[in-house]
């Protein structure tokens, strides 16, 4: 019995290990300063980079967590605050199936409500894609750490006199504080290989742009425009681009588990 | 009567003449939800003495306690009647604001308490920054926070270490800590709710003796499951029994001669 479940542990790392192995073999030649720094260049000159894409990622996850952070820890709060009423009831089921939505029907309703009227595709409707896919991850995030801080605390800072939002803030929300950046961060690392989402919203750009009002590329956008391109150079390159982003959602995984590690003090109970 | 199983108690009762009633319970009923958990008490707290407010489990002493600095409403479905006059003004009257009540009252929990992201020195003035506006500045709070510890008897184990993390202080510690933390905001009332229930003999011991020693400028009032403890350490003693407030006597007569069966039968171990 111990066998197979040491066996089944075993099988359940093997993906990871092969698909870093198969990126590190078929992207790692692309990897150079270029990839980094370079522009795409276009069809049939070699070399070139994805700066751009690598912007666009990061002004995405910019714009998704300027919205999701704020409305996700606060949501979060609130359902920990006052578990019994209906309203909590309900934002936390709407909340479950909302995280249990496929992702390209979040990208979809983007479209409609948020590229559609204003006709042109946008990073800044990408980056309210990806928020409506972190909000309930933080916030149920949010919802568990606060009720790890033991309710004596709470109890003891009515006591003293502060008021229950001032309880919440310093006392409640600043002891959770810890785990909550470790959801923050695991919901960052989940958006940040998002593709559906992006695909009706950010839509993807050969071009540097930094504006939130203009198409943007993303990693995931160029990778997959790449890897479906009938040219040996952009798929090589769309492998390096595939082992970025996994390199990204790792160290974002590291730094979220390092922050865990230093919740709460010693002593205590 | 049957001899109490008790030592007779160690307190003077010589402060006990002169007592002026500091906070006064007056028909109060607590409930929680359709259930009354404490019926119809009144009970005068006096100034600068202990009281201690004995009864089995359940018996709604907790209960008593938490309404005399308005923490029992905190509770959803919980509510109170009847009046507690705090110096000379009821706190349930209308338009009286609960969090200013309890800032006027220090309360202590049966579990140490200390805020696990704060100092050791930020945790005894945390009560100072309660409504954020007239907080004092550095060094004023750095004088309250040493004055404060050394009146929990504190200061001397923690006085190189005041930037540290309170949770790496002991049990005892921390619970003095907090009795340093309630006392820091001055109040004329403090509230125990049984502070050693979680110590060990020795932190309980420095427990008790702070609270023998903090008598005179404080009116404490202080629940325990523990007869030994009210015993050492309290001027009045009340004993409550199913929500109700049987009897409230200077310690050493309840102890000695209860006016109430009921008490006499607790007080000699016949149940609870």
């Amino acid at each position: 019995m111990v066998g197979l479940t040491v066996v089944a542990a075993v099988l359940a790392t093997l993906p990871l290990l092969f698909i870093l192995g198969l990126l590190i073999q078929k992207g790692a030649s692309s990897l150079t300063w270029d990839f980094f720094t370079a522009m795409p260049k276009p069809v049939g000159e070699t070399g070139g980079g994805m700066a751009n894409a690598m912007m666009g990622t990061v002004m995405l996850i910019a714009i998704a967590s300027a919205i999701g952070l704020p409305v996700g820890i606060g949501a979060g709060l609130y359902l920990a605050e006052h578990r019994g009423t209906k309203l909590a009831f309900m934002v936390r089921f709407l909340s479950d199936v909302l995280n249990g939505l496929p992702s390209i029907v979040v990208g979809i309703f983007a479209w409609q409500f948020l590229v559609r009227p204003v006709r042109h595709f946008s990073a800044l409707a990408g980056g309210i894609a990806l928020a409506a896919m972190m909000i309930p991850l933080v916030t149920r995030a949010t919802e568990e750490m606060i009720h790890l801080v033991p309710s004596s605390l709470r109890e003891a800072a009515l006591a003293l006199g502060y008021p229950r939002w001032r309880t919440s803030l310093t006392i409640v929300l600043r002891t959770a504080l810890p785990g909550i950046v470790t959801g923050a961060l695991v919901a960052v690392a989940r958006i940040a290989g998002e593709t559906a989402p992006l695909l009706f919203t950010a839509f993807g750009n050969q071009f540097w742009s930094t504006s939130v009002n203009e198409p943007i590329s993303a990693l995931p956008i160029q990778i997959f425009s790449y890897a479906i391109s009938p040219y040996d150079e952009w798929h090589s390159l769309a492998w390096a681009g595939a082992l970025v982003l996994l390199a990204l959602v790792l160290v974002i995984s590291l730094v979220a588990r390092f922050a865990t590690r230093s919740r709460f003090g010693r002593g205590h109970d | 009567m049957t001899e109490p199983a008790l030592a007779l108690p160690v307190v003077t009762t010589s402060s006990a003449a002169a007592a002026e009633p500091r906070v006064s319970v007056r028909s109060l009923d607590a409930y929680f939800g359709a259930t009354r958990a404490v019926r119809d008490a009144t009970v005068d707290f006096n100034e600068g003495q202990v009281t201690a407010i004995i009864g089995p489990s359940g018996c709604g002493k907790s209960t008593l306690l938490r309404c005399i600095n308005r923490m029992h409403e905190t509770v959803p479905t919980a509510r109170v009647e009847g009046e507690v006059m705090l110096d000379g003004g009821d706190i349930y009257a209308r338009g009286v604001n609960a969090i200013a009540v309890r800032r006027r009252i220090g309360m202590v929990f049966q579990r140490p308490t200390p805020f696990p992201t704060m100092s050791i020195r930020d945790n005894v003035v945390a009560g100072l920054k309660a409504d954020g506006r007239r907080a004092p500045s550095r060094t004023e709070q750095d004088e309250i926070a040493e004055w404060a510890l050394r009146r929990a008897a504190l200061w001397d184990e923690v006085k190189d270490r005041l930037r540290a993390s309170a949770t790496a202080l002991s049990g005892g510690q921390q619970q003095r800590l907090c009795i340093a933390r309630a006392l820091a905001t001055k109040p004329r009332v403090l509230l125990l709710d049984e502070p050693t229930a979680s110590l060990d003999p020795l932190s309980t011991q420095k427990v008790e003796e702070l609270v023998y020693e903090l008598r005179g400028e404080v009116t404490i009032v202080m629940v325990t499951h523990n007869m030994q403890q009210a015993a050492r350490v309290s001027d009045r003693t009340a004993f409550m029994l199913n929500g109700e407030l049987v009897e409230v006597a200077p310690t050493s007569r309840l102890f000695t001669t209860p006016a109430d069966e009921r008490t006499e039968a607790y007080i000699t171990g016949r149940f609870g």
